[in-house]
Order: C-alpha cells, then sequence, then structure tokens
C-alpha cells in the first residue's frame, strides 16, 4: 500500500481520476437513458462506445492526422472525430434497437432473454472489429501534446484533463436542458413515467425509445473521442471493462437518474485512479467492482435514487 | 386470439424434435431403457469411431485437426459444464455470467493443492519437512475443489441473490473477473501470471510412467469424464423431481407466489448457486487434470458467455438441451477448424438468433416454453 504517494499528490491524482471519471459518466448516460424509460440493461451498449473509438481512429486517418498538425488542424480534427464517433455509435445504437430490442419488446420476451440477447449482439460487434482490425492494440496518432494548462493550489492540470472534464460536464448539461426543457425531453420523461399512459397521450413510444438509444449512443461516440485524445490507442475490446464501469458508475449514481451517472462517473473515476496508485494497478479494476457489490447491496437505488421519470418534479 | 408471431419460423425445427419426443415417449419402458443403454454404449465406443460412413465426424479426419479423443474430452467437460450451469440458468432460473470464476476455482484447486511445483505445497513442504515430490493426492483434491467452489458460491450468492435478475447477471459478471484478476495478482500462492504446471492426475504427477492417464493419450481421460457425467446426469435428474426441483421451477415462474406458498425463494436460489458452483468446480478440476498446466489468462469472461450460449442455445431448463448446446460449441470449431477464427462470432450470432427466433432454445424444455407463450399470449390478448 503506498499511501506516500497517494496523499503526496493526492490534488494531482483526484483531477486524474476526474478526468477518467468523466469518460465513465459520458458512457454511463447510455445506460442510465436506457434503463430509466425500458428496465433493460443495454450489454451492447460498451460496444457502441468501442465502435465509436474506431470511427474516431477512422476519420483521422481520412484527414492525414500524424501529430504535427497546427492548431487550427487540430480543432478540424476533433470536431471531425467528434462528428464521426457520434455518428457511428449512434447509428449503431439505434440499429440495435431496431435489429433485436423492439422484436423482443414485441414477444413481451422476460428481462433475462434481453439481456442474453445483448450479450450476443455485444458479442458480435466486438468479434466483428476483432477480425477486421486484428487483435492487437492500435495505435492512434497523438493529437494534442500533454501539457501542463494551469495549476491550481499546486495541482497541475494537463490540457487533455481540462479538455475531457470540460467536454463533459458540457454535453451532461446539454443533456440535461434537452430532458428537462424540450417537448422530445418530455416526451422521454412521460414513457419512463408511464408507457402506457404517455402512448394513451399521443407519445410515440417507439419513437421516444430510438430517441433515447440515438441519444445514448451520441454520447457513447462523444466519449469514444475523448477517450482517443486522452489513451491514444483504442482494441476490439476495449469496451468490455470500460462499458462494465460505466455500467458500474450508473448504478453508483443511481440508474435511471442522468445527474447520478454524473456522479458516479465521476466518483467511481477518483476511486479508481486511488486505489490504482496504491497498489501499482495490480487491483484496478478490482475496486470497480467492489463499489459495484457494495452498492448494491446496501444501496441498491444508487446515491442519488434512480428515476428519469422524476427527473424534474 | 391472435397468432403470435413466432410460430412458422423455424416450426420444422419443432415439428422434428416434437415428434421425435412423442415418438420416444410413446415407447414403453423397457424399448426406452434399451435404447438409452445403447446410446450410453455408443457414447463409450465413440473415441474408437470407425464405422465407415461416420469417420468423417472424426475431427484428426481433417488435415492439421485435433487429437479425436481430446476433442471428446473436451465435450465432456463443457457438457458437465453446461448441466452445472442449466441448474442455475434453467432451473433456478439466474443468469449467471460468471461461471468461469468456480471453474477456474475448481481447476485451481487441484493445482496449487495438487501440484508439486505450486507455491502452497511447496510452503508446506519446507514447513513439515516433506519430500519434494510430496504433495495432496489427487482424489483428495476433488472433495477440496468441489467444497471451494461451493464455498464461493455461497458467499458470492449471499449477497448478490436478493438482486434483480439483471443486477444478479452484471454483479456475477464481475465476480469471474474478480477471481481471474485475484488468481494473476497473487504470485505468492496462485502462481501468478506465469500459472502452475505438473497438476497431476488420477495415477499422480505428468510423468512418462502414467500409462493410463497420460498426456498422449486422451481416451481414459475421455471416459473418465464422461462416466462423471452420466452420475451428474443421474443426481440432477433425482433433484429435478425432487421437493428442490418443484421449489426452483415455483421460485423461476412466480417468486411472489412461491413466497406466499411457502417456498422461500432466497433459500432455493442459494442451494442452487450452490450445486451449479459445485458442478463448475468440477468440471474445472477436471480440465486442470488433464492440462496439466493452467494460467489465469485461461479463464476470461468470453468463457463465461460462451458457456451461456452452450445452455441459452442448447435450451435452458432441459438437460439433454444444455448438453447438444455443450456439445456443439465445443465440436464444431474443432471439427471446421477453418472458422475457428470466427467462433466467437458464430457463437454471438447464434445466440442472437435463437433469442429472436426460438428462445426456448433447440430442444427446449417443455415446460419452459409453454412459460415463454404464455408471455406472449399476454400481449396478444391485450393489445
Amino acid at each position: 500500500m503506498n499511501f506516500d504517494e497517494l496523499f503526496g499528490h493526492l490534488g494531482q491524482h483526484t483531477v486524474d481520476g476526474l478526468a477518467k471519471g468523466s469518460i465513465y459518466a459520458l458512457v454511463a448516460l447510455g445506460y442510465t437513458l436506457v434503463y430509466g424509460v425500458l428496465k433493460l440493461i443495454n450489454f451492447a451498449h460498451s460496444e457502441v462506445f468501442m465502435i465509436g473509438t474506431f470511427a474516431v481512429l477512422g476519420v483521422w486517418n481520412l484527414l492525414g492526422a500524424d501529430g504535427t498538425q497546427g492548431v487550427a488542424m487540430t480543432l478540424l480534427l476533433l470536431a471531425a472525430g467528434l462528428l464521426g464517433g457520434a455518428l457511428a455509435s449512434g447509428a449503431t445504437a439505434v440499429a440495435v434497437e431496431r435489429v433485436a430490442y423492439r422484436r423482443l419488446r414485441q414477444l413481451n420476451a422476460p428481462p433475462l432473454i434481453f439481456l442474453i440477447t445483448a450479450i450476443g449482439i455485444s458479442m458480435v460487434l466486438s468479434e466483428t472489429f476483432g477480425i477486421w482490425q486484428g487483435r492487437l492494440v492500435v495505435g492512434m496518432p497523438t493529437l494534442i501534446k500533454q501539457k501542463v494548462a494551469f495549476t491550481i493550489f499546486g495541482t497541475e492540470v494537463t490540457n487533455t484533463q481540462l479538455i475531457t472534464i470540460v467536454a463533459a460536464l458540457v454535453m451532461m448539461f446539454a443533456l440535461d436542458q434537452f430532458i428537462n426543457r424540450t417537448r422530445y425531453g418530455r416526451g422521454v420523461r412521460a414513457v419512463a413515467q408511464n408507457p402506457d399512459a404517455a402512448a394513451l397521450m399521443g407519445v410515440n413510444k417507439d419513437r421516444v425509445i430510438m430517441l433515447i438509444f440515438l441519444l445514448g449512443g451520441l454520447l457513447a461516440g462523444a466519449a469514444a473521442l475523448l477517450y482517443s485524445v486522452r489513451y491514444g490507442n483504442t482494441r476490439f475490446n476495449v469496451g468490455f471493462l470500460l462499458g462494465l464501469k460505466a455500467f458500474t458508475a450508473a448504478v453508483l449514481g443511481g440508474i435511471g437518474n442522468l445527474r447520478g451517472a454524473l456522479l458516479g462517473g465521476l466518483l467511481l473515476g477518483v476511486v479508481e485512479v486511488y486505489a490504482a496508485t496504491l497498489t501499482q494497478s495490480n487491483w484496478e479494476d478490482v475496486a470497480a467492482f467492489v463499489v459495484l457489490v457494495v452498492v448494491l447491496l446496501f444501496r441498491p437505488t444508487g446515491l442519488l435514487g434512480e428515476s428519469l421519470g422524476r427527473a424534474r418534479a | 386470439m391472435t397468432e403470435t408471431p413466432n410460430e412458422g419460423r423455424l416450426s420444422g425445427v419443432s415439428n422434428f424434435f416434437a415428434g421425435v419426443g412423442n415418438r420416444w415417449r410413446g415407447l414403453p419402458k423397457w424399448q426406452r431403457g434399451i435404447g438409452f443403454l445403447a446410446f450410453v454404449a455408443f457414447l463409450y465406443y465413440l473415441p474408437l469411431l470407425g464405422v465407415p460412413g461416420l469417420t468423417w465426424l472424426r475431427t484428426d479426419s481433417i488435415e492439421g485437426g485435433n487429437n479425436w479423443a481430446g476433442v471428446l474430452f473436451t465435450c465432456a467437460v463443457y457438457v458437465l459444464i453446461a448441466l452445472g450451469l442449466n441448474v442455475v440458468i434453467g432451473l433456478a432460473g439466474l443468469l449467471d455470467l460468471g461461471y468461469v470464476g468456480f471453474f477456474a476455482i475448481g481447476a485451481y484447486a487441484v493445482a496449487i493443492f495438487g501440484s508439486t511445483q505450486s507455491p502452497v505445497v511447496k510452503s508446506l513442504q519446507d514447513k513439515f519437512d516433506l519430500a519434494p515430490e510430496w504433495a495432496i493426492t489427487w482424489a483428495i483434491c476433488i472433495p477440496i475443489a468441489i467444497a471451494l467452489a461451493m464455498i464461493s458460491g455461497v458467499i458470492l450468492g449471499w449477497p448478490t441473490l436478493r438482486l434483480r435478475g439483471d443486477y444478479l447477471a452484471i454483479v456475477t459478471l464481475g465476480f469471474g473477473e474478480i477471481i481471474r484478476i485475484v488468481i494473476r495478482n497473487s504470485t505468492n500462492w496462485s502462481g501468478g501470471p506465469a500459472g502452475i504446471a505438473s497438476i497431476p492426475g488420477p495415477q499422480g504427477a505428468p510423468s512418462a510412467d502414467n500409462h493410463i492417464f497420460g498426456l498422449i493419450d486422451a481416451k481414459p481421460w475421455y471416459w473418465l469424464a464422461l462416466s462423471i457425467v452420466l452420475l451428474v446426469v443421474f443426481l440432477v435428474r433425482r433433484l429435478e423431481n425432487s421437493r428442490v426441483g418443484r421449489s426452483w421451477l415455483a421460485v423461476r415462474e412466480d417468486e411472489d407466489a412461491a413466497a406466499v406458498m411457502g417456498v422461500n425463494p432466497f433459500k432455493f436460489k442459494m442451494w442452487a448457486f450452490a450445486i451449479g458452483a459445485a458442478l463448475g468446480g468440477l468440471s474445472g478440476f477436471l480440465f486442470a487434470s488433464r492440462q496439466g498446466f493452467i494460467e489465469p489468462n485461461q479463464f476470461n469472461a468470453n468463457l463465461s458467455i460462451l458457456f451461456v450460449a452452450m445452455v441459452v442455445v442448447g435450451g435452458s431448463g432441459n438437460m439433454a438441451g444444455a448438453a447438444l448446446g455443450a456439445v456443439l460449441l465445443a465440436y464444431l470449431p474443432e471439427r471446421f477448424r477453418d472458422f475457428s477464427e470466427y467462433r466467437f462470432l458464430v457463437f454471438g450470432l447464434a445466440l442472437v438468433l435463437v433469442m429472436l427466433l426460438r428462445p426456448q432454445g433447440l430442444l427446449p424444455s417443455k415446460r419452459r416454453a409453454r412459460e415463454l407463450k404464455d408471455r406472449q399470449e399476454e400481449v396478444a390478448v391485450g393489445a
């Protein structure tokens, strides 16, 4: 247990954890949205994220990113990557809904059948990329060179950490506003509260469900861009662990609760970085699972309680 | 009542299986007995398979194919796993995505206590001044493996079985990974990432003197595994038709109703979990004994999902179905080596297609098929 390292650089590790947690939070939103409306764990969401990273890589390769471009070009690459990743992930999420879940809903299948189908889809998607892109880690061009952006209370915050955290917060805020203030958001909340009553009131249930899958996919694509910028590599099974942790984050904050996903994501990121620091990364992954089990045991509704329907009272 | 959309698709398969099943059940008891004995005899004869016209089944009939008896052994181990997981998924209706954890515990039990190279055995030798060849006998490792797996099943089940079904699935998935990571990180007792070698078989540590359970000839291993499978089939069948089996059925179909009628859901779920874990441990034990060497990466989460696929594709709740699924998923990639790169892709596809088109599995249990149909009809009536 390396307590000296942890407490000596507590601020540093916290910022690192927040940056990591921001990515979890964005992916967690996808789980939470779908769960809030359908009461379904969309196991294939991790692969939606994975496809996002490959789309980002594809866009960057297409535009000839090599890490030596100027500021304008970097911004363009980031924007193009965001667009490409979000579109690919969003399209994947919607396609999964159309191909698999809609039919199962029509059949009124029990929840476990949904889950097993989702596992199957997840396997198909990740294996497709494993066969197509190879099973090794695929490197990406380093778009933004890490350097210290500013120092606060003796804690150095690097530019990529800053971008990750700020971007995640902005998107989270946008989603929150969308769900709480727009017509579509009202539809989502209505279906989450009571699908049948919402349908009677003229809400198109299938369209709302498609919308939440699309939103979750877009956010996963954005998370894929941030991940690519921060880690600079991807792999066909990159989604598995990350998805599991994002799900943990969603449960931790209260699945079905948008603000809970943010809180859970950030918290989990920090916990993980602390655990990694204490144990030389050996037990980093175990920490997340332990958190998951403990939360489910003592507070299965998560920290903020689970409710998309009551997102705004 | 409208016709459910599921009918019509794959109905040829259904009709075929239903027809065979009905005809089988219609036979007099002694004829069924003879049929069953003949089938068992055929299973024992399989590794020697040389009937003209059937030799193409052998995996060594293709270029670079694996040893036929070895493949059969793998199939038998997978069938054992499927039988154990079938108790959890099919009978009790709990989705366990961390079954590989129990498999790993069973495998590591024989490795840690039975191998002369394991850190635990070495430290015991030092402590009690034992000969360097000393290790715990293979036969004694069997109960150790089963007990350890069962205990870990109870430890996992105690907090998690109160959770909703889909949460349980995710937590068990995490459990499988935790086991693997713990084994990988604990160099001081599990050998860490390097694994443990010279795991004993029934005749002791692997050496050239082992004439029956050696490394080369896999036939005795297959016969051993097959005998265990048959024993387990018998035991689980007895269990299915017992009070415990009926309680599982009740809990699976309607937990609240079962609780009202005096069946304690938690208790019986725990039993299913423990029995499933024990069988997982036993299969891991067999696997490790035959392999002679194991390492943590052999027990990754993909394997758990493969196990679930075996049970679900074959037909959860029905032992014959689960066994069929296991044989298919273990045998086909070996026989058709060209596709082995695609095997997980195909398994995933099979999983999705079966769930969408035939959620009760290829060889369903009658009862499960009816449960699913009931739900569909509820919608049809409501719509």
